[in-house]
């Protein structure tokens, strides 16, 4: 426990063993599956010839809507997502038809040959559309809120209102979604599946074949990267091959060439968020309100938990005495928006950071000072006696370690010598201009649907003393399976390498839910060792009969069972055990206790802790053409008592370097059709290895999570990505050396975003 | 066609394979090679890459997505499952490297390529590929860690047995200039394919078919690049990366621009006379080259015919080469060759230029004496600045004069707005760029990568 070991996978990776979906050997006869796509984003089919598509090379079947015998429907549970479009098209990139052929190249090459007209509609593409149009979700905005905000802006002495533009983001894991389906002799389909969440491909199989879920198996081993782009995107995929294999008896493959995952998948959400702000002369912050416009694509998807989470980190680390959040969740036509890494919060979270950055500019104070005026109460104080604040949810914060996180982290970068050395490099330099900033993240770990903070968990031990464990949650690169090993291996008191890790699979675990929002290892992490405890219980219990009155205790270390007065190998106990006909087979459940959260009045406890971080980047700014270097970023980050340092490092540097993507090279462009022009690596720029900072110092903060978790350590999957939003910050406090205005500045920070917004705070 | 290659150490022969057949789908669904992934299917992420070996001892880098079988012939491949144990492979592991590692078989042989070759500018060699999980710096450590390597033994054995290996002798791949003219001029709609970067593309997202090709990587004398007293001769053959080698040379902005074309891999497979013959728009070489008042020279199968680059593109995607001509080699003047040359992408390394401005500019005491701007992305092909050089000639260099221009750039270009950025960013930068010139010659610092934390 707590060891720096490798991925379990690690050695595999490195020499190209490791089997993803599309490495699965499958047989000679395999159909190929592609979508046809929808080439308008808004109208009504008027006809469809697919003469040519039958025709083309290697073509064996096409499926169309009203082919499906059951119910069409992908959606994770709004059940508004149809597999194929049947009158009604929704965006450039929708299903509408499948065709399988002998090879995916047949395939794809076939499924654009079709000749479908249409009657076409004026789409909804942008929010500013969406808005003015009341094209929304839910029957109107969501508002969380607390205290009195009327009355609170008459008494503050100060106001300012701004905005602040969001794009979105492509999750571009480097495998692009993909699934077989393989039919058995008994009636049951069992899928592979590139997915972050096995039960809902179960599930929506299930409802595709009109079969009851013990007939759908799915088994997921690794994926190459998830990032939230699989937790309901898969679906269509896997329930395209149950259908094309029932109906040709044969195995199926799907995987998506990359400009059909770009152009057909939901990405992160783009937000337009609106503040007006009270606060005093010195940045203390009275009342504040804000809007957001989320912009959810055409269907439903996972739109109202995101946004829901924006609004819950819309505070990010400050007390707020008087708050409103509205929320409006708006219906566009284009992709629908998913679940990527962070789920919304980052959005609330640089929200509540720019508004920090805009009042400490008004009130001409420096940033940080004004971030630690308007911080939660510290942990420490609460334990000697001051009371917790609330957040505008209503959840009393009483794990804030932020400031002492920033202190440390601004000693250990020489922050204060390097502000100086910043400010005087700008006196000197007329073109390149610094910048340097501090950013804090505070991120609520569950499920904030709280019937999925459940996990289930199923261990064996072999009478060889070798053990087996499975659980409900699944690999993506994230060092899942590793760490839950771990925790195994340390209750058993063995080796790492004596527990065998094996594929996520819904025939062992049930009912499981998606590994998402952070809570892989403190979930499934638990469960297992509940399963492990409650084997090593029987084990003791034996041996405490077999050995009394000496001993009552039995301990589980270094390959051994010990007790005062006998001390066996763990192989030979274990055999022991098994010729006593004691069970060393068990399942194990585990609940994540006292939450509680009621969404529309947006009040209780949504989550069980928070994980901290804290970043500083610095970078240097072009004042001719917007391009900008980052220099050096450092980073201090709370893991709780990490279970794998290095894991969880290469979680925070990874996470980091996504959100550095998210606000900087990243760009998605649609054209005025709602045609998505960025839909592959030469069009869309996630960051390559020359873009990390040229300095990258990552370290834990040296922590014990405060509530009961898998040995007191904490989630780190998301919180890290919003680290990437001092680089944002750092590159607008480069941006306002060039002059006297606010730096309006649109993320993604590109060349062209950042000298537009120059040339406005200049003034030219 | 008929071509023989190794694979992994081991002789392969392939009769009647299909022209445009990659070698990523030929390693993966006939050989179940599987080690060896698929990212994008555009030579964009690198997760294909393997390594190539040829008779002339060159190791390199490529992407297996955009690599038709033909351009193997009589070379030797190593993928993944060829590389055996590196040393590169256990320092991945042991600095955390890879995590959802899918990626990293394409880290992997990069890494081993990079390594053979002694090039320990990682971030550059590593630029072609795409890890979505790592944030790369675990994965450089590694590359670092491994710089002592040896070079391992399959590379002089595969050395040893290609120089056994018999040639394949297919007409589609030619072996002399002559060789080729003559395809062109029996075929006039032969589709000629060299590094196959652009052509990959054409065949794996638009599904073109061709009725004849041919390959021009076996041509001889094709990718030499002379000394000649005024000037270098390039060899239209000549690869990106080779050019580059050179211009470090002799021609060190010019250089620096290339290192940003595309990635090592696609440096290495994709050569200067494919990207010039295809005209576009964006392509990096050729408002270096026009600024160098680079000359072309094109071969028929009845003899030569030169002229200057600017002149070649005549519109969007149409160039001025008649039916039976091929690309031969470029003329570049050795007194243009110190030309600046700057690039602006969302992405500084492996993007397209949304700006591409390169400056001829050649002061005497003070006075602008010559004036040679040209630019991409600016217009639908590679163009000369005319008006903004004829108000600059004979003029001082200085930021008044410079300024002066600010609205003369609206006379030579009306940029397009796209995905890379707008009319107005273009229009605004290429004046800035100018500027940039200006200051960087007065001093100041002027280039964010050059600045230190």
């Amino acid at each position: 426990m707590n060891k720096a070991v490798p991925h379990d996978s690690a050695k595999l990776h490195v020499t190209g063993a490791a089997r993803y979906v599309d490495d699965i050997p499958i047989p000679a006869r395999t159909l190929h599956l592609a979508f046809g796509l929808s080439t308008i984003a808004k109208g009504k089919i008027k006809s469809i010839d697919l003469s040519a598509v039958k025709e083309a090379p290697g073509v064996a079947d096409i499926i169309l809507s009203h082919d499906l015998p059951f119910k069409n429907d992908v959606a994770p549970n709004a059940n508004d997502e149809p597999l194929l479009a049947d009158l009604n098209v929704n965006f450039i990139g929708q299903p509408i038809f499948i065709v399988a052929a002998k090879s995916h190249t047949e395939a794809r090459y076939a499924a654009k040959l079709a000749i479908i007209e249409y009657t076409e509609e004026k789409p909804v593409l942008s929010i500013k559309d969406a808005i003015s149009l009341n094209s929304r979700f839910e029957d109107g905005p969501r508002i969380y809120q607390k205290g009195d905000i009327l009355s609170a802006f008459k008494t503050s002495p100060m106001t300012l209102e701004g905005k602040l533009e969001l794009g979105g983001q492509e999750h571009f894991y480097l495998e692009g979604q993909a699934a077989i389906a393989s039919p058995q002799d008994d009636g049951e389909m069992v899928i592979y599946s590139s997915t972050q969440h096995p039960t809902e491909i179960q599930h929506k199989v299930a409802e595709t074949l009109g079969l009851d879920m013990n007939l759908v198996k799915v088994e997921v081993r690794r994926m190459g990267g998830g990032f939230g782009g699989k937790e309901s995107q898969g679906n269509a995929l896997a329930c395209a091959c149950a259908i094309a294999a029932v109906r040709n008896n044969s195995t199926v493959k799907m995987r998506y060439d990359r400009d059909d995952d770009m152009k057909i998948t939901g990405k992160r959400h783009d937000f337009q968020i609106e503040y007006t702000a009270g606060f005093d002369k010195l940045g203390n912050i009275k009342a504040l309100d804000v809007k957001h416009y989320v912009r959810c694509g055409w269907s439903q998807d996972l739109s109202l938990p995101v946004a829901d989470r924006a609004m819950l980190h819309a505070d990010n680390c400050y007390h707020i005495p008087n708050f409103r959040v509205e929320s409006h969740r708006l219906k566009t036509n284009t992709q629908s928006a998913t679940a990527f890494r962070g789920f919304g919060g980052p959005q609330g979270m640089i929200g509540m950071e720019s508004i920090i950055d805009h009042i400490a500019f008004t009130v001409g104070a420096d940033p940080d000072a004004v971030r630690k005026r308007n911080f939660y109460t510290a942990e420490k104080k609460i334990k000697d006696g001051f009371k917790p604040q609330k957040s505008h949810y209503d959840m009393e914060i009483k794990d804030f370690i932020v400031h002492e996180m920033m202190e440390k982290l601004l000693e250990d970068c020489d922050y204060q010598t390097r502000k100086s050395k910043v400010k005087e490099w700008n006196r000197e330099n007329k073109i390149l201009k610094r910048g340097i900033a501090f950013n804090p993240v505070k991120f609520g770990i569950s499920f904030t649907l709280t019937q999925l903070n459940q996990a289930g968990a199923l261990v064996h031990i072999y009478n060889d003393g070798s053990v087996k464990i499975n659980h409900g949650g699944t690999e993506m690169g994230q060092g899942l399976f590793q760490k839950v090993a771990q925790v195994a291996a340390h209750v058993f008191g063995i080796e790492t390498n004596k527990v065998q890790i094996t594929a996520t699979d819904t025939a062992k675990v049930p009912n499981t839910s998606a590994t998402a929002a952070s809570s892989g290892s403190d979930l499934n992490g638990m469960a297992v060792k509940q399963a492990c405890d409650i084997i090593c219980a029987r084990i003791s219990s034996y041996f405490i009969d077999k050995y009394r009155p000496n001993t009552n205790d039995v301990k589980f270390k270094d390959g051994r069972i010990k007790g005062s007065n006998f001390d066996i190998a763990f192989e030979d106990a274990v055999h022991e055990i098994y010729t006593q006909r004691i069970s060393l087979s068990s399942t194990g459940f585990y609940k994540t206790p006292d939450l509680q959260w009621d969404r529309i009045v947006g009040k209780g406890r949504p989550f069980y802790y928070f994980a901290y971080g804290t970043a500083v980047s610095e970078v240097v700014v072009d004042t001719l053409t917007g391009e900008f270097k980052l220099l050096r970023t450092d980073i201090l980050h709370d893991a709780g008592k990490s279970l794998n340092p290095a894991i969880d490092i290469g979680q925070i540097e990874g996470g980091f370097i996504q959100g550095l993507g998210w606000l900087t090279t990243e760009e998605l462009v649609w054209d005025e059709k709602g045609d998505l022009k960025t839909h592959a690596p030469s069009t869309y720029k996630i960051p390559c290895a020359s873009d990390r900072p040229k300095i990258f110092n990552v370290r834990l903060f040296d922590n014990l999570n405060l509530e009961n978790t898998i040995y007191k350590s904490k989630a780190v999957g998301e919180p890290p990505f919003m680290l990437g939003i001092s680089v944002f910050l750092a590159i607008r406090d480069a941006i306002s050396a060039c002059g006297n205005n606010w730096p309006n500045l649109k993320a993604p920070a590109t060349p062209e975003n950042i000298l537009k917004a120059i040339r406005y705070v200049d003034g030219t | 066609m008929d071509i023989r290659f190794l694979l992994n150490g081991e002789p392969v022969a392939l009769t009647n394979v299909d022209a445009t057949q990659t070698l990523l789908d030929w390693l993966r669904i006939d050989n179940q090679l599987t080690g060896t992934k698929e990212g994008c299917n555009e030579g964009d992420c690198g997760a294909c890459t393997i390594i190539l070996i040829d008779k002339e001892k060159s190791i390199r880098p490529l992407n297996s997505c955009i690599l038709f079988l033909p351009q193997i012939d009589g070379k030797a491949v190593r993928t993944i499952e060829g590389i055996r144990k590196h040393k590169v492979q256990d320092k991945m592991v042991e600095f955390h490297g890879s995590q959802c590692g899918f990626c990293t078989p394409g880290f992997i042989t990069s890494m081993v390529a990079a390594n053979i070759n002694g090039d320990r500018d990682h971030n550059t060699t590593l630029a072609g590929n795409l890890c979505r999980c790592t944030g790369y710096e675990p994965i450089v450590k590694a590359a670092r860690a491994s710089e002592d390597e040896k070079k391992p033994a399959w590379v002089e054995e595969d050395f040893k047995r290609l120089s056994d290996l018999p040639k394949s002798g297919s007409k589609e791949l030619p072996k002399s200039k002559e060789e080729l003219a003559e395809i062109l001029k029996k075929e006039p709609n032969t589709q000629l394919i060299a590094g196959a970067t652009d052509i990959g593309l054409w065949v794996n997202k638009d599904f073109q078919k061709f009725q004849n090709v041919a390959f021009l990587n076996q041509v001889s004398d094709f990718s030499n690049i002379e000394e000649q007293p005024e000037a270098w001769h390039i060899g239209a053959g000549t690869t990106i990366e080779k050019l580059r080698s050179w211009a470090s040379d002799e021609a060190p902005s010019f250089a620096k621009l290339l290192k940003r074309y595309g990635s090592t891999q696609v440096r290495s497979a994709a050569t200067l006379g494919g990207n010039i013959a295809n005209g576009s728009p964006i392509g990096d070489s050729a408002p270096a080259l026009i600024a160098m008042e680079t000359e072309l020279v094109l071969r028929h199968s009845k003899g030569q015919r030169k002229i200057k680059l600017e002149n070649f593109f005549l519109d969007y995607k149409k160039q001025d080469i008649n039916k039976g001509e091929f690309v031969e080699y470029f003329i570049i003047p050795k007194k243009n060759i110190s030309t600046k040359c700057y690039k602006i992408s969302k992405r500084f390394d492996q993007d397209i230029s949304s700006v591409c401005g390169c400056f001829n500019i050649v002061l005497d005491d003070g006075l602008i004496k010559k004036c040679v701007i040209a630019f991409g992305g600016m217009a639908g092909i590679p163009k000369r600045a005319i008006h903004v050089e004829n108000k600059l000639l004979d003029h001082l260099w200085e930021k008044e004069v410079l300024q002066s221009c600010r609205k003369t750039w609206g006379e030579d270009f009306s940029p397009l707005s796209d995905l890379r950025s707008s009319s107005e960013y273009r229009q605004t930068t290429a004046h800035n760029l100018l500027l940039r010139y200006y200051y960087e010659t007065l001093g100041a610092n002027t280039n964010v990568q050059d600045v230190e934390p």
